[in-house]
């Protein structure tokens, strides 16, 4: 039994004022999700999401197989759109402008965007050049500033110590957790604002994960990180807001804190206990 | 047995294990002073040797809690389950522990006949279990409610031991000669007092618990 509001508020004093974040006024958002719906033909695969994601956090996102959180992060660099039968409605506005709108360029928008996948997909090249792809498709030939940009890549993803006397090996040669930091860095160099991760510690071993955990940690004073997840511990662990989706939908969007200890539904409450999914 | 159930049955032991200190606690609370209106120097020993008991239930639930902690990792309501059962079981402890003080006191005060009305010091004690029982049921059905109004019991105890000790201080001034057993009163007296203040803590424990906030039940 429990004490109705009213009653709780007229004879039981709180020592402490209510836990819910107010406002972030002083957070910049980065994405502005509005009323997102999307359909894989006749499948409503994601159901008028309203999502803000801050500059400068790591926002995880959690939830059951199936209940769109992928679908939702492909969509905000628009790799959703390799699905033929995708369609959306709604508004994803990144910066100031819709990237839903057709004006807005895939190109555009992946060079402001950078994606880490669930398992490490180094190219066949040597590291340098793993480093170096993105830079050079962009126009920049001079060796000097490949180099710099290589250096500062690798040392951003924590990797350069391990790695600086073999740049010129073949990245497939090192190990899981490398490649992924590898990985990291390969997105590090296109200089982006955001760093999309699809479960990108699901395939490494437990010291492997603890290093691009402490990674995430020390990217998002640069970049905003969103992360899909389906490890409990690492989204308690290293993000700021959590957001839980079931069925396509968004269900509880709050502080991580709030989330892993006084959810506001009752279905996040279940999910993150393990009583499904 | 799937992870969740496993879970869910290991809890219900920890439940099952506060039940028992916590019973076994008021007991002892209750068999000290019954030993002390008889002055049962026998039993008041035995309060001693079975607190060992009591304090090694303690570090069982503890123990216990640590290893779900470690192997489930739990979130929310069942992470706050289990940090409020070990507080609670911590507050129950200490009942035992004031139990043994009572029983101490009986020992020291031996077969020299009480000077002192002790009816103040019964109606403390009736009330000091009651609460405690209460709390314990009211613990388990995790009811608010009921835990607010047993909490609210306290003010009464609190006036009862001022009311107390300002007796037992002025029967002192006026038999010298019985200070030594006034003083042991005065701590039985206190002991008591400190044991209702527990049965508080574990109603605000329960209010963190179904609230996920802190509470004041009683300033």
């Amino acid at each position: 039994m429990v004490l109705g509001v009213k009653e709780e508020n007229t004879i039981v004093k709180s020592i402490h004022t209510a836990t819910k974040p107010s406002a972030d006024v002083a957070k910049k958002i980065v994405y502005d999700t509005r009323n997102l719906n999307l359909w894989y033909g006749d499948h409503h695969g994601l159901k008028d999401i309203n999502l803000s994601i801050y500059e400068n956090e790591v926002t995880a996102i959690i939830g059951p197989s199936g209940c769109g959180k992928s679908t939702y992060l492909k969509t905000l660099n628009r790799m959703v759109e390799l699905v033929p039968s995708v369609r959306t409605s709604g508004e994803i506005v990144y910066r100031e402008r819709n990237i839903l709108d057709k004006s807005y360029t895939v190109e555009e928008l992946r060079t402001r965007v950078g994606m880490v996948f669930q398992k490490p997909n180094p190219f066949p090249k040597s590291i340098y050049d793993n480093i170096a792809y993105g830079p050079r498709i962009h126009g920049i030939k001079n060796k000097k500033i490949l180099d710099e940009i290589v250096e500062k890549s690798l040392r951003g993803a924590a990797i350069w110590d391990e790695v600086k006397d073999r740049l010129n090996q073949n990245a497939y040669g090192l190990s899981g957790g490398q490649q992924q930091r590898i990985c990291i860095a390969r997105c590090l160099a296109i200089e982006p604002d955001v760093i999309l991760m699809d479960e990108p510690t699901s395939a490494l071993d437990p010291i492997s994960t603890l290093k691009v955990e402490e990674l995430v940690q020390e990217l998002k004073k640069d970049y905003s990180i969103i992360i899909v997840t389906h490890n409990m511990q690492q989204a308690a662990r290293i993000s700021d807001r959590t957001a839980f989706f079931l069925s396509g939908e968004v269900v509880e969007y709050d502080k991580t804190d709030v989330i892993f200890q006084t959810p506001a539904d009752q279905r996040t409450e279940d999910y993150i206990s393990g009583r499904f999914g | 047995m799937v992870v969740r159930e496993r879970f869910e049955q290991e809890l219900k032991e920890v439940q099952e294990q506060f039940i028992e200190i916590a019973n076994k606690s008021v007991n002892a609370l209750k068999l000290a002073f019954e030993a002390l209106l008889n002055q049962d120097l026998e039993t008041s020993l035995k309060i001693l040797e079975d607190d060992l008991i009591i304090n090694r239930l303690e570090e069982e639930i503890n123990d216990h809690v640590i290893l779900m902690i470690a192997k489930q990792q739990p979130v929310a309501t069942d992470l706050r389950r289990l940090m409020v059962l070990v507080k609670a079981a911590s507050d129950m402890e200490r009942v035992g522990d004031y139990a043994v003080n009572i029983a101490k006191e009986t020992i020291r005060i031996g077969k020299d006949p009480l000077i002192f009305p002790t009816t103040n010091l019964q109606t403390m004690c009736n009330k000091t279990v009651e609460m405690l029982e209460s709390i314990i049921k009211a613990f388990t059905e995790e009811d608010t409610a009921h835990a607010k109004e047993i909490a609210e019991l306290d003010d009464y105890v609190d006036d009862l031991y001022g009311a107390t000790v300002t007796l037992l201080l002025r029967a002192g001034a006026e038999n010298p000669a019985h200070i030594s057993q006034i003083t042991h009163l005065t701590f039985v007296c206190r002991y008591l007092e400190r044991s209702a203040d527990h049965a508080t803590n574990i109603a605000e424990h329960l209010f963190y618990l179904v609230k996920g906030k802190h509470y004041e039940l009683n300033n």
